[in-house]
């Protein structure tokens, strides 16, 4: 989706800031929705693509105008209220009125180390042989799906070269299908693709800037010849 | 994005609907009625929540990061690990899982300064840096990295030669990225404790550079 998360190159944003001293949270509440966060997702009612699907799909104003946690909540809550695993009404006076519908598992104290330590790996076992090899030239395509993508707007109709292959791993447009379990984690493989600075921004950019994305293979194609 | 402002915490119960604070006052309340919301229907335990919070205020944050790379600095085998198969390198310190199941080390040279960024959202190698800063998740950042790096440095107070390259990192996938910075001058006589405190989160992001042994106001040798 063509939405304002997907910021590379926007301008008018300003300078970046720094915070001297940063605390971790900026409020108690900030904690408790990072946590919340993570161990609603331990449930297996939705995965990392639907999270950030749900996250950019906010209209654009309100993705603006949130703090980062903010939209975490945002999202968080927008993925409980499609799947039915709480109504409006709960949300407004925190307590339950329908009974909680049914998840695959919960978070439990003594298993947080663990679930923490061991993450969730994208890679899978490909299907098919890789189509591209390091050194290949490749064009990110023209691509401007309405649902979820990892494939930022800047790269779009470039050229760039393949510079690592990371294996087979989790195709986020895909994996974003199945709003339930089981989701679609058949893979494609995933490449560093390095595009140069004057490609991207122009005969002005910085002659010694390059930039990666990491792109699945759906997202490029081969170099046309001329 | 917007960021968020320092306020005094108060805190209001879920009930305290006639509570009429900032934002951050309300999100106190939305989010304590949330909790309790979600623990009442069975799906969420409390005491995990305080786990995970415990975990990345006390055990997972930069020195994490900081003790990869000074690590790499003084061991020539564990270097070209690293930057061989960082993710296997990295969990020989016991440095693991989530946002960091797939990590790479890129190294800084006089030539090359690399730049991690997630134009997307917020991709952070969370195992060896913890949880990201404001600013790395902010619009300015994740705006302007791709496009104009060296402004990016600038607005940190970093000025690099004008013939060094910088290479741009941007986390669009699961890959996790870390930069192996330059080890600073005078620093030849240090134990790799010593070093690791020369090491910066920002130094692993591209964004800063390592302290040098006068910064960190302890001379790296007995001055003479």
């Amino acid at each position: 989706m063509n939405s304002v998360h997907d910021m590379g190159g926007m301008q008018g944003f300003g300078p970046v800031r720094p915070e001297k001293d940063e605390p971790l949270f900026h409020a108690a509440w900030e904690a408790r929705a990072l946590a919340v966060t993570l161990a609603m997702g331990a449930t297996g009612q939705w995965n990392i693509d639907l999270s950030r699907s749900a996250r950019e799909s906010l209209p654009p104003a309100d993705y603006l105008n949130s703090s980062y946690y903010e939209i975490w909540l945002r999202g968080l809550t927008q993925l409980l209220l499609e799947r039915g695993l709480v109504a409006p009404g709960e949300l407004q006076s925190g307590q339950m009125q329908q009974a909680p519908a049914p998840v695959a598992r919960v978070l439990r104290p003594d298993a947080v180390d663990a679930m923490l330590a061991a993450g969730t790996p994208a890679d899978r076992a490909p299907a098919a042989p890789a189509q591209f090899a390091v050194g290949d030239r490749v064009r990110a395509r023209n691509l401007h799906p309405a649902g979820h993508t990892r494939l930022p707007r800047y790269v779009r109709g470039h050229m760039g070269t393949v510079q690592r292959v990371h294996g087979a791993h989790i195709y986020p447009d895909r994996h974003v299908a199945q709003a339930q379990p089981p989701f679609d984690q058949r893979p494609e493989w995933l490449y560093t693709v390095v595009f140069d600075g004057p490609e991207l921004w122009g005969p002005d950019a910085d002659a010694l800037l390059q930039v990666s994305v990491d792109a699945w293979e759906p997202y490029l194609e081969a170099e046309r010849c001329a | 994005m917007r960021t968020p402002q320092h306020h005094p915490h108060h805190h209001p119960s879920a009930h305290d609907s006639t509570h009429e604070g900032s934002t951050l006052g309300t999100m106190e309340v939305r989010v304590r009625a949330l909790e309790s919301l979600l623990t009442q229907k069975g799906y969420i335990d409390p005491a995990a929540l305080d786990r995970i919070i415990e975990t990345y205020e006390t055990q997972v944050g930069p020195h994490n990061g900081a003790r990869v790379v000074a690590k790499a600095w003084v061991d020539p085998a564990f270097h070209a690990w690293l930057l061989r198969d960082a993710t296997a390198a990295i969990a020989s310190l016991g440095f693991t899982g989530r946002q960091g199941e797939h990590m790479v080390a890129v190294e800084n040279t006089p030539l090359l300064h690399h730049m991690v960024v997630c134009t997307l959202c917020s991709c952070y190698p969370w195992p060896v840096l913890g949880l990201p800063p404001v600013w790395y998740k902010s619009a300015p950042y994740r705006a302007k990295a791709v496009m104009d790096p060296r402004g990016v440095l600038a607005d940190f107070g970093v000025t690099l030669p004008p013939d060094t390259a910088i290479r741009v990192w941007d986390s669009t996938a699961e890959v996790r990225y870390m930069v192996l910075p330059l080890r600073p001058e005078g620093t030849a006589g240090m134990r790799e404790d010593q070093l690791a405190t020369l090491v910066t989160r920002d130094a692993m992001i591209g964004t800063g550079l390592p302290l040098t042994p006068d910064a960190r106001g302890e001379p790296a040798q007995a001055a003479p």
